[in-house]
């Protein structure tokens, strides 16, 4: 569905020349649910923008839906969805009229559109609010909106470029089920940029983290996790005691990180499932003589595969 | 890998293209039309208050070649097509801050037609403000050749369509500093207007403006407009306008879709 080679986008800004995508490689399969993910100008949405023809690449290629993004780039635009950052849908028109214009620009007849439009707004809950004015629609209505002007053509590919940013958990939740519901009705590919580490975990199928305009990361979520991060258990001992729990977490995980702690001082190890481990740790280190104040076992988050990848924290970025 | 090919929506031609652009932006008057009753106004206030202040400067109707009212009528016309094209930036400046400029960047419509579209749009309304007008200074000794009038709209929807690009160009170069966008606008548009002799002859100006409003077109397109107002068709003077129209469409078009293919919004 998606194939690229080498995408690179440079800008100028000033006399400096600021590269946002370095060479980036990736390919996406027929009905797959991708996110790109990564701080603040990382350089997913300049990847998304050139997918979809929207800014051309400075070099490499790339085909989507099977066309060229620099020779075609009205072909792709009319096999494809994409739904921006900010508001699709122009303020001083009516929900209608805009899904309606939005179906006749994709060369959709007037009853073709028509049908289309009635579903979508059914689908999206949107039906009561046909005849109102843009700018009166709430930020959650406005987004579903968007959806809808970005599926009224049924493409079978949709792109969309940090779909939820701004929407409290709540709404964020429901424009989730929609997409979702729409996906799992069409079978449509789906490629998203987020900053929310939460969304990118529970929803995409695969993971695609980008950093200073590269792909530093691509798997499922739970690979990634599984392999960048692993689950990490944290015993809290007496510092007199320190020796023997040190020598004795070594052998069960990775080389113990310490850190004082209001009872004591904290080791901790990464090991394999983490919560199944716990139980045989505890009893082997009561054995040698060491009392643990209090344990715990943690599933790794995609932001400690950040962490691991980058030395950073995503969190910085997230708002 | 196995490259796929999705199926498309059929395509479209730059007619329909444009049709439907500019029918979305027409959509804005069809549900509110009292902005379209508002616009009426400002015309109908220029005629009457600058009309008969024409009529009293030296040398009295014979400096218009006979009636002022006749000489004045197609310079108005020329001046709300003049406000209401320059403007077309405004409005896709607004889009461009919002986002439904990019969600529609991302269709598959043509880019030429984003801007003929925008553009036919801000001279739907000339059409009824002309109509309104003219039918209004016909008790005051405007003569009407109605087919005249109708060339004389064509000159200047092609005019139109050029400085309305234009004025798309300005919008997205000027699209992160709005104040920009108004202060080129103005400045040009009011120099462009008075050396056209749109609001009183050049005639009896100094030497050097006459010399400048050579090199604008849009005296060119005013001059054909006061000859088709007073009836003459099968004159130089109108196919010069037509010359000025059709270039300035092209190097309007020319200059907006280059800054749309450079743009990143």
């Amino acid at each position: 569905m998606i194939h690229t080679e080498s995408l690179t986008r440079t800008f100028r800004v000033g006399r400096e020349t600021v590269e946002a995508v370095r060479g980036i490689d990736l390919d996406v399969a027929e009905g797959e649910l991708v996110a790109f993910l990564g701080p603040n100008g990382a350089g997913k949405s300049t990847t998304l923008r050139m997918l979809t023809s929207l800014l051309p690449p400075t070099s490499g290629s790339a085909r989507v839906a099977g066309v060229d993004v620099t020779e075609h780039p009205a072909e792709v635009r009319r096999r494809i969805g994409y739904i921006g950052q900010k508001d699709g849908a122009g303020h001083n028109y009516r929900v209608w009229d805009e899904l309606l214009m939005q179906g006749r620009f994709y060369g959709m007849g007037k009853a073709e559109a028509k049908a289309a439009a009635e579903s979508l707004l059914a689908t999206l809950d949107l039906t009561g609010l046909r005849m109102r004015k843009v700018s009166s629609l709430s930020g959650g209505q406005k987004r579903r909106l968007d959806i809808a002007l970005g599926l009224i053509h049924g493409p079978r590919l949709l792109f969309l470029d940090e779909p939820s940013t701004g929407m409290d958990p709540q709404n964020r939740a429901n424009l989730w089920e929609h997409i979702l519901r729409i996906r799992e009705e069409r079978g449509s590919t789906i490629v998203l940029t987020t900053h929310y580490l939460d969304e990118a975990d529970a929803l995409a199928e695969r993971v695609v983290i980008i950093d200073h305009g590269r792909i530093i990361a691509d798997d499922t979520a739970e690979a990634l996790k599984r392999k960048q991060a692993g689950d990490r258990l944290t015993v809290v001992i007496r510092p007199e005691q320190a020796a023997g729990a040190r020598a004795l977490l070594a052998t069960e995980g990775s080389e113990p990180a310490e850190k004082p702690d209001a009872d004591g001082l904290a080791l901790s190890v990464r090991v394999e499932a983490a919560s199944h481990a716990m139980p045989g740790v505890l009893e082997r280190l009561r054995a040698a003589g060491v009392d643990v104040i209090a344990a715990s076992a943690r599933q790794p988050t995609l932001d400690d595969v950040f962490l691991n990848l980058t030395g950073r924290s995503l969190r910085e970025g997230e708002s | 890998m196995v490259a796929i090919s999705l199926p498309a929506p059929p395509r479209t031609g730059l007619l329909a293209d444009v049709g439907h652009v500019w029918w979305r932006e027409t959509l804005t008057i069809v549900r509110d039309p009292f902005s379209l009753i508002f616009s009426l106004l400002q015309p109908l206030v220029f005629l009457g208050l600058f009309g008969p202040l024409l009529a009293g400067v030296a040398g009295g109707t014979a400096a218009f070649g006979g009636s002022s009212l006749q000489w004045f009528l197609p310079g108005v016309v020329v001046m709300i097509t003049m406000f209401g094209t320059s403007m077309t930036g405004a409005n896709l400046q607004f889009e461009i801050m919002t986002g439904a400029f990019e969600r529609i960047l991302a269709t598959p419509l043509s880019r030429s037609s984003l801007m003929i579209g925008r553009a036919l749009k801000e001279l739907t309304p000339l059409v009824v403000q002309a109509a309104v007008i003219t039918l209004v200074a016909i008790p005051f000794g405007f003569v009407l050749y109605p087919l005249h009038v109708v060339v004389g709209l064509v000159l200047l929807g092609v005019f139109g369509v050029g400085i309305g690009a234009l004025s798309y160009a300005l919008a997205i170069a000027a699209r992160k500093t709005e104040w920009i966008f108004w202060a080129v606008q103005q400045s040009l548009l009011f120099p462009l207007l008075i050396l056209s002799g749109m609001m009183l002859p050049l005639e009896t100006g100094p030497g050097w403006m006459q010399v400048v409003s050579k090199f604008n077109p849009l005296t060119y397109v005013v001059d054909a407009e006061r000859v088709l107002f007073a009836g003459g068709i099968a004159d130089t003077t109108v196919l010069w306008g037509f010359v000025a129209a059709i270039l300035t469409a092209v190097v309007g078009l020319g200059v907006g879709i280059r800054a749309i293919r450079r743009a990143t919004i």
